[in-house]
């Protein structure tokens, strides 16, 4: 399975939707996510890839890590996993 | 309804072992945060917090004292002498009756769970020490401070997160007021300063990298500390007739749930806490000079209390002074509405009023006058204290100048 597909369905299942309704326009506040749920995907996604995703709940817009659509987390991710390796 | 006085203070904290050095410290605008030093502290993201230094257990407790007791314990017991000498009461008879302990803590024994855990899931063992249990109990410095000062009247501890301490103090305090005890021991302590401690806050991703900015535009999240502030509650009329010097008076406070979200909080649940303290005490809202913030330094905290003070003060809001002194000891989570109170005894009492230090940017959401970086001489009659909790619960106090 390739990242994107990975990250579309833990942000589905965090968002209890199928991973099909998630696009790579959607935001997360489109799809229900709140900040709480925004940790967690955070989490998650960690979890999944073996990776540190420099986040602060405090202010989620600053840093590197841009999460303003499904599609923008995607990209971070990749290339957070083409640092590890 | 009698009124109560506060007789005696107790503390330790990273700003200092005693009353008078936290003081002199928060007079001082000094900063307790640093770098942590414990076991695998190598493996946390997050590496500074209000630790309490050059404390060394073995110096006060002898080894079958130190079975028995936590560093939450250790702490908790260190200034419950302190304040306990101060007030001059020796507890026996009626009085020790009626006389309790009521204290706050989130966590209790942290450090002895994850010792203990550590040993059997990392180190395989399969045994562990026979006090355990009545060492990482949240009730054992309660406890232990009725053994030591034969205090055999109502005791127990609560455990409201954040506003643990608040919530105590307020218990100890109705009780003080409507008679059921004349002197009533309470406060407030935490240690969670340990690995699995700081993991756990970690996890949450609202804690900053570098300082506990409160209120400045830059802010990025909140601190951990460690400590305990214990205080006697007395009959005001008793205090007064053996001649005890008087730190201030305890005149009012009130208690909210917000009834909505387990972390986010909300304007109106603080509001409402802020305004019942003010009716409980039977104070008009211009006689308030001075809040103790709850002032975490998240974003999330910082603009709803100021928020809610804006909402409850009106115009007045900007004529007091609020400034959290967690940008100096840190959050001492069960622990830190005690530790704060002592920012407003020193305001009633000695007329400073301690500041929010590491303050860098003004933020127009937390536009009220925060003490900026350097205390301030002020005449202070009446204080607030907030403390605003995890889970929505809510409790604040009022004193005045005795």
């Amino acid at each position: 399975m390739d990242i994107g597909a990975k990250v579309i369905d833990i942000i589905a299942e965090q968002a209890i939707l199928e991973p099909d309704d998630v696009t790579l326009e959607s935001t997360l506040e489109s799809l229900g996510i709140d900040s709480m749920g925004l940790v967690e995907s955070i989490f998650a996604i960690e979890e999944a890839f073996d990776i540190q995703i420099p986040f602060n709940a405090n202010d989620p817009s600053d840093g590197d890590f841009n999460i303003s659509s499904v599609a923008s987390i995607i990209s971070g991710i990749e290339k957070l996993v083409a640092e590890k390796s | 309804m009698n009124r109560v006085a506060i007789t005696g203070a107790g503390s330790i904290n990273s700003l200092g072992h005693s009353v008078k050095e936290t003081l002199e410290s928060m007079a001082a605008g000094s900063c307790g945060i640093g770098e942590l030093s414990f076991r695998d502290v190598d493996r946390l993201d997050i590496k500074i917090g209000g630790q309490v230094k050059d404390f060394v257990p073995t110096t006060v407790f002898n080894r079958q004292q130190l079975s028995l007791y936590d560093r939450v314990t250790q702490f908790t017991l260190i200034a419950a002498k302190e304040a306990i000498k101060q007030s001059g009461i020796t507890f026996s008879g009626e009085l020790s009756a009626r006389s309790g302990v009521v204290l706050g803590t989130a966590g209790g024994g942290v450090s002895t769970w994850d010792d203990n855990y550590r040993a059997v899931y990392e180190e395989g063992k399969n045994r562990v020490h026979p006090f355990v249990v009545p060492k990482l109990m949240n009730n054992a410095a309660a406890s232990h401070v009725s053994m030591e000062y034969n205090l055999k009247g109502p005791s127990f501890t609560v455990s409201t997160a954040c506003a643990s301490s608040n919530h105590a103090m307020a218990q100890a305090f109705q009780m003080v007021r409507s008679g059921l005890s004349d002197v009533m021991i309470t406060g407030g302590s935490e240690s969670m300063l340990c690995f699995g401690g700081v993991k756990a806050w970690e996890g949450l991703r609202v804690m900053s990298k570098d300082a506990c900015r409160p209120f400045s535009a830059n802010r990025n999240g909140m601190v951990q500390g460690e400590g305990a502030a214990i205080f006697v509650l007395e009959n005001f009329d008793n205090a007064r007739k053996r001649g005890a010097e008087i730190l201030a008076e305890v005149i009012g406070y009130a208690m909210s749930s917000d009834a909505s979200d387990i972390v986010m909080p909300s304007k109106q649940g603080a509001a409402r806490a802020i305004k019942g303290a003010l009716i409980d005490a039977q104070l008009n809202s211009e006689e308030v000079q001075y809040i103790n913030a709850h002032g975490t330094g998240t974003a999330a905290n910082d603009k709803t209390e100021c928020a809610a003070v804006a909402d409850v003060f009106g115009k007045h809001a900007d004529n007091l002074m609020i400034s959290s002194t967690k940008s100096m000891h840190g959050h001492v989570i069960g622990g830190t509405g005690a530790i704060e109170l002592l920012a407003c005894i020193m305001a009633v009492k000695d007329g400073i009023v301690a500041p929010t230090i590491g303050y860098e940017e003004a933020d127009p959401e937390c536009a009220l006058d925060i003490v900026p970086n350097q205390s301030r001489e002020a005449k202070v009659d009446v204080a607030l204290s907030n403390a605003f909790a995890f889970g929505g619960l809510n409790a604040v106090l009022a004193i005045r100048s005795a």
